[in-house]
């Protein structure tokens, strides 16, 4: 009997901690975004974190961007030739990056790239003491740290996204023009004539509230971590599994409010 | 004036301060010896308001720590500096941007103003030199003395030290000893010291209390201390494993 249950039982236990979970990090999410108004912010802090979530997670995306641009031209291919529909092939990649892959897989990228640095980061901090001495020092390290990291990426997610977008049409249009042999002029004309910028602006604004929702919850576990080397790995992971739950999440909700 | 009154503290149901209460005397440093896992770090964790107690009071200038806003207790933070067990350096700043951090976050000071300030308390603590280094390409001892530079850098009413030579070899821990002696002779802080090491203590402190079971059970200047008629005490200056302490 124990053998049944214990898998619902794990489950159960999984479903309870992440509500408890995510209901601290709501809490902490508005102490976070609270106290933005009321300090002066740091530019050099939060330029260099911006450039840690955007210029340096450039490859990353990009190459992330390219291939799925490139197979979503090849899958639509195969659908498209059955109706003698293969003109369709842009706008349809065009559609499936801006509003949805784009920046998903961005977003769940640069957790994986940068929301695991941020956990462990000030996981590490606040097992060596130095979170302690930032209160010590009348030094808010939510306001230090974890501001610059949010605001960073809720200015680079974005943009990241509509790299990651272009990059992937550019790649669809590689497969089209040059794997497939098909007209490169329709590609570009079709994507004019089907796509309108609600789609982008519709993907952007996703990517706002994921680059929210990961640097909330990577700083959050950050500032949780306890027990040694050990635990800044349980945490980093956990903060790596909940940001990109939340994404996803987040994503289904958005879109079926959205589109 | 520290007063510390029947502070209790349980950590899942362990009971780590038990109706503790103490009397730091101002301008004058205080070692607290006791026990590793003595609770002597949750003791000073009680005083800077890092840690809240269960029950007691913590009174700074007669101000409860405790009652305080988040804002308040940043203000009275400001008197205080504080040497942490391992340095607590921020490991992705450089010796000098350590010590230069809390003028960047509280003073609006020109780049020469900080620079000049940085280097004099650099110099006081025998590092100038290594201002450019990173906290993990210096060894322990330096460590120390660049978190005793931060600390001291705003000239706090307050210095507490968690145990500053813990981890150094005999020597180095003489250089810290008589560091944290000549720094008080210069800024003449309040301080509490933690520490297990009993010839260090003796040279250091104006006062010795030791902590025991959760409360402290003597305080006494160094000779008192040498004299005493208390078996625990006894036995732990004189580091042996037999005698009334239960291990
Ligand atoms: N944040 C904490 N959570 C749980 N237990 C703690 C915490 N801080 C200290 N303790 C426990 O309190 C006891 C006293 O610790 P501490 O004050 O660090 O001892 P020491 O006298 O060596 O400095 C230890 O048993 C430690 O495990
Ligand atoms: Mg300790």
């Amino acid at each position: 009997m124990d053998a049944i249950l214990n898998p619902f039982e794990s489950i159960g236990k999984f479903i309870l901690k992440t509500i408890n979970d995510l209901g601290s990090i709501v809490i902490y999410m508005g102490e976070a975004l609270l106290s933005i108004p009321r300090y002066r912010i740091n530019f050099n802090n939060l330029i260099e974190q911006m450039i840690f979530i955007g210029m340096d997670s450039f490859y990353v995306v990009g190459l992330t961007g390219f291939f799925t641009g490139m197979v979503l031209s090849l899958q639509a291919y195969y659908a498209a030739k059955v109706v003698g529909v293969t003109y369709m092939i842009g706008p349809t990649v065009t559609l499936a990056m801006t509003r949805e892959l784009g920046p998903v897989l961005t977003a769940l990228m640069i957790t994986a790239r940068c929301g695991s640095s941020m956990a462990s980061e000030i996981g590490t901090m606040k097992v060596t003491e130095q979170i302690d001495a930032l209160e010590v020092m009348a030094v808010d390290p939510y306001y230090y740290l974890a501001v610059p990291r949010i605001l960073a990426a809720i200015i680079m997610l974005p943009i990241m996204a509509i790299l990651c977008s272009l990059i992937g049409i550019i790649g669809g249009y590689v497969v089209y023009a040059y794997f497939l042999g098909l007209n490169h002029v329709t590609y570009i004309e079709k994507i004019y004539q089907y796509i309108n910028l609600g789609d982008i602006y519709g993907g952007l604004l996703k990517s706002v509230f994921f680059g929210a929702i990961l640097a909330t919850i990577s700083t959050f576990k950050g500032f949780e971590t306890t027990g040694g080397a050990k635990g800044i790995g349980k945490f980093t992971t956990q903060a790596v599994v909940l940001s990109s739950i939340c994404i996803l999440l987040a994503d289904y909700l958005f879109t079926s409010i959205l589109f | 004036m520290i007063t510390l009154y029947q502070l209790s503290k349980s950590f899942n149901g362990k009971k780590v301060l038990d109706n503790l209460n103490m009397r730091f005397k101002e301008r004058r440093i205080t070692v607290i010896i006791g026990r590793s896992g003595g609770g002597k770090s949750v003791m000073l964790k009680h005083i800077i308001g890092l840690i809240k107690p269960d029950s007691g009071r913590v009174l700074i200038d007669g101000i409860d720590m405790n009652t305080l806003k988040k804002k308040e207790l940043n203000e009275i933070r400001k008197k205080f500096g504080m040497v942490f067990q391992d340095g607590a350096l921020f490991d992705s700043l450089s010796v000098f941007e350590n010590v230069a951090f809390p003028l960047r976050q509280h003073l609006n000071l020109p780049e020469e103003d900080i620079r000049y300030k940085v280097y004099s308390i650099l110099n006081d603590v025998g590092l100038n030199g290594h201002e450019s280094k990173m906290p993990s390409e210096i060894s322990g001892g330096m460590r120390k003395r660049v978190a005793v530079a931060r600390a001291l850098i705003l000239n706090p009413e307050i210095m507490l030290f968690d145990e500053p030579t813990t981890g150094l070899d005999p020597i180095m821990s003489d250089v810290i000893n008589n560091l944290v002696v000549s720094m008080h002779d210069k800024f003449k802080f309040t301080g509490i010291i933690i520490s297990h090491d009993i010839k260090g203590a003796y040279k250091t402190g104006d006062e010795i209390a030791m902590l025991y079971n959760g409360k402290i059970i003597e305080v006494g200047t160094p000779e008192e201390f040498k004299d005493s008629k208390n078996p625990i005490i006894n036995q732990f200056v004189s580091g042996s494993m037999n005698g009334p302490i239960i291990l």
